[in-house]
């Protein structure tokens, strides 16, 4: 066995309410590692064969949590949720920060895969190797802070009866949906601590299609053995060393994108991504520091950069609001995007999010682009039930947060997410929205935009990616570079935040992958040979989609019309990225990651990566056939 | 009984801790030469997220715990004035657990024993890694003739302490 692992994976079935132990080869934990590379493995194994016709939220799916063998050992735990997205209708590997990865690690569990459905609301408790599904009737409907304090104070009560010679238990991790996941919002999230979101790929929703409220896990022993725990202590301090440095991240986090990337790069979503640059001041990271941070250093496990703060508004209209940070992720979308730039609304819509289990990104997304519509009279209060959707009124995006989470009347089509959200509204409208609509192959893009190249130089950030949307695993050429795609999937594999491993020595994290588990390992052999592998996964699987789903290379690999459209103020006005540009840098990274002139990986491809059953699949002549009578209420 | 000279307190800033759990590592790494949060003697709660604190020994100058132990296990080191834990003589029964004001010792979850914080033999781990962060929640000082006793505390009183400290009202309902 690999040193690192805890060596074996528990699988619950919650519609037989089964459980086993299970392991992966040797050969394929090296290959895919862990987390959102094994993810990929499991789900093609399991899945593949039906991919098209798997529905992400009917039981057939696979729900994965997933650690790595860097979890714990490598600073800033996080814990990978996978399974097939009701977002891309492919495979995203979207991690969480918290100790849940740690805890679960620390019971026995490299990770949980999850099948079935439940036919009545439960939650999982795992406690070292015994694992329970209980009642989660009373949690059914509670918002994020109810259900963390009802679920601490009951397992906590149980740990205590049954190990009352013990002494005080911590608190077991846990992960949890909010209202919106129950209601199988498309973009709901799997949630941790008070807030903090396995976001991208929307598996809250997978998870209330379970009727899988929470899962809870304590464990008592240590972290799985490594190769050489001196090294590996090493390793964190000369890590620690340079993140203590980092004085901006540490004392702001990404806060300080708040007012930055709107003034200074010019990326930022302003009113649905019209801009991507405002001036206002108001919105300073500092301002945020001394009106409502009330903690200013908060971390996960083992993170020295704490880049997570606590807010409270402590006075006005949103008094009382309380939620982490935001970060610069939901300050945007949910300051700027919505035409707000007031930290206490800013925090106040971000408690509102976290509390109803919704992504602040896709739904700051999605109500961005409904404001839009607003804004250009394709929608009116009519359509809204009476809510007037203007740009930077605080309460009414709440208000439609609301409707989304409970889908209540054009909630339930907003609660599709973006790109869905566009087609439903646009057949009642007769009207073609995918204009408006800022996202990519289902998933709304992060809040870095590309048209100043000042961010996100690249210009096939969000285009070619696996994980389509998502701004924390963008394409860039060359392939094999250090902030390549291929080297995320090394973050999300091994399973730890990417904010530590940003200007690490080069060969840090692979140095760290050998203290731990004894295995050579290069960036390149990495990179072209084994993250390369999760890569095609991810891609064939994209591409297979279904079943409402199905994405295009020719036409879906592609940045969103608006990121054509010149930008109309601030230091870069006028700029855009070129459509010809685009097309031939697609066609490079084509060709860089093994796929033929139409984006389909190539046979000798997959043959060399030793992926036959791909290539099978892939060259099914029903590759695309979309499924138009599914997905009628969600 | 007066403190000697050299002997040190853990001092404590509760409301600073960012909840990084680095004095867990250290502590294990330093007394299991593993990561293994559950057996280190100063133990990160989070009852309410946030309100994260590290509960540790309080180092009592009365010493309670001591005193209680029916099998003599626990004795006071005459180098730190930590409370060491005989592995070999202690039951585990928790009557020390019982006896300490603020529920501190804990079972070591692997072997049969209690685990109390030995100070590292005079220069604490949790410590050295918290003021390398600049957290500074935990401080080494000087141990004089002060009631430690106070810092005492059970997990549900500190939380809600906290909890009320930076969320208001609110946070009384949060524990």
């Amino acid at each position: 066995m690999i040193k690192g692992y805890a060596g074996k994976f528990l699988e619950i079935d919650l519609t037989t309410q089964k459980m086993r132990e299970t392991s992966f080869s040797d050969e394929i934990l090296s290959d895919y590692m862990g987390g959102r590379g094994l993810a990929a493995k499991i789900l093609w194994d399991r899945l593949g064969r039906r991919w098209k016709e798997v529905d992400p939220l009917g039981s057939e799916n696979i729900l994965l949590l997933l650690a790595g063998p860097l979890t714990g050992y490598f600073p800033g735990g996080r814990i990978c949720v996978s399974g097939k997205s009701p977002q891309s209708n492919g495979v995203i590997g979207s991690t969480v920060g918290g100790e849940f990865g740690v805890e679960l690690r620390c019971a026995g569990y490299d990770g949980l895969i999850i099948t079935g459905q439940s036919e009545k609301p439960v939650y999982l408790f795992v406690k070292d190797s015994e694992t329970e599904i209980r009642d989660a009737g009373h949690v059914w409907g509670k918002d994020a802070k109810q259900t963390v304090t009802m679920l601490t104070r009951e397992c906590r009560g149980l740990l205590k009866k049954r190990f009352p010679l013990y002494g005080e238990w911590k608190e077991p991790a846990l992960v949890y949906i909010g209202p919106a996941g129950e209601n199988m919002v498309r973009t709901a999230v799997v949630a941790a601590k008070w807030t903090h979101a396995a976001g991208y790929g929307g598996y809250g929703a997978v998870m209330g299609s379970k009727k899988l409220k929470a899962v809870a896990v304590k464990g008592t022993g240590p972290l799985p053995e490594v190769a050489n725990i001196r090294k590996v202590e090493k390793l964190i301090g000369e890590l620690c060393e340079g993140v203590y440095e980092h004085e901006l991240w540490r004392r702001w986090g990404t806060g300080s994108g708040g007012y930055e990337v709107g003034a200074r790069t010019s990326s930022e979503p302003v009113r649905n991504w019209q801009e991507e640059w405002h001036d206002e001041k108001s919105f300073g990271v500092d301002q945020f520091e001394n009106k409502v941070w009330v903690k200013q250093c908060w971390s996960d496990f083992g993170c020295p950069t704490n880049c997570l703060k606590i807010s409270v508004v402590k006075s006005g209209k949103f008094k009382g609001a309380i939620t982490d940070n935001p970060d610069y992720e939901l300050q945007a979308y949910l300051g700027p995007n919505l035409g707000v730039f007031s930290p206490e609304e800013n925090v106040f819509l971000a408690a509102v999010i976290d509390d109803l289990g919704l992504c602040g990104i896709q739904t700051g997304n999605v109500m961005g682009f409904a404001a839009e519509l607003y804004q250009r009279g394709i929608l009116t209060e009519k359509d809204l039930d009476g809510i007037k959707l203007t740009w930077g009124d605080t309460e009414a995006f709440a208000a439609l947060a609301r409707k989304i989470a409970y889908r209540e009347g054009l909630g339930n089509i907003l609660a599709k997410g973006t790109y869905r959200a566009a087609l439903k509204i646009g057949e009642k409208k007769k009207l073609s929205l995918l204009q408006y609509a800022v996202q990519s192959k289902g998933v709304g893009i992060g809040a870095h935009g590309i048209r100043s190249r000042k961010d996100y130089p690249e210009i096939i950030a969000y285009a070619c990616s696996v994980q389509a949307g998502d701004h924390t695993s963008t394409a860039s050429l060359p392939i094999d570079g250090g902030g390549s795609e291929l080297m995320e999937i090394f973050n999300d594999s091994a399973v730890y935040c990417n904010f530590n491993s940003f200007g690490i020595r080069r060969n840090l994290r692979f140095e760290f992958y050998k203290a731990v588990t004894d295995l050579e390992l290069t960036q390149k052999d990495w990179c072209m040979k084994k993250a390369m592998k999760t890569l095609q996964l991810q891609r064939a699987m994209l591409l297979l989609g279904g079943p409402d789903a199905q994405w295009t290379p020719e036409k879906h690999d592609d940045n969103p019309p608006r990121f054509y459209e010149p930008l109309p103020s601030g230091p870069y006005k006028g700029k855009s990225v070129d459509k010809k540009e685009v097309q031939e840098e697609i066609h490079r990274y084509y060709k860089a990651a093994g796929w033929d002139k139409k984006g389909i990986p190539k046979s000798e491809t997959l043959r060399r990566l030793e992926l036959v059953d791909v290539d099978k699949a892939l060259k099914k002549p029903t590759l695309r056939v979309v499924n138009r009578n599914y997905d009628a209420n969600t | 009984m007066p403190a000697k000279k050299e002997q040190i307190w853990i001092s404590r800033e509760l409301a600073k801790c960012s909840g990084c759990r680095k004095c867990e590592i250290a502590c294990s790494l330093f007394h299991e030469k593993r990561i293994w949060p559950e057996s280190s003697s100063i133990r990160v709660f989070m009852l309410v997220p946030g309100a994260e604190f590290p509960h540790l020994c309080a180092q009592c100058e009365d010493y309670p715990c001591v005193k209680v132990c029916p099998f003599n296990a626990l004795s006071i080191s005459s180098k730190t004035g930590a409370v060491l834990v005989n592995k070999e003589k202690c039951t585990a029964c928790g009557k020390c657990i019982t006896a300490c004001p603020g529920r501190i010792p804990h079972m070591h979850p692997k072997e049969r024993h209690v685990v109390i914080c030995d100070l590292c033999n005079g220069s604490p781990q949790c410590v050295k890694v918290c003021r390398e962060g600049g957290w500074n929640v935990l401080k080494t000082v000087s141990r004089r003739n002060m009631t430690y006793a106070l810092y005492a505390r059970k997990p549900e009183e500190i939380a809600r302490d906290l909890a009320v400290k930076f969320y208001g009202e609110k946070g009384e309902g949060f524990v």
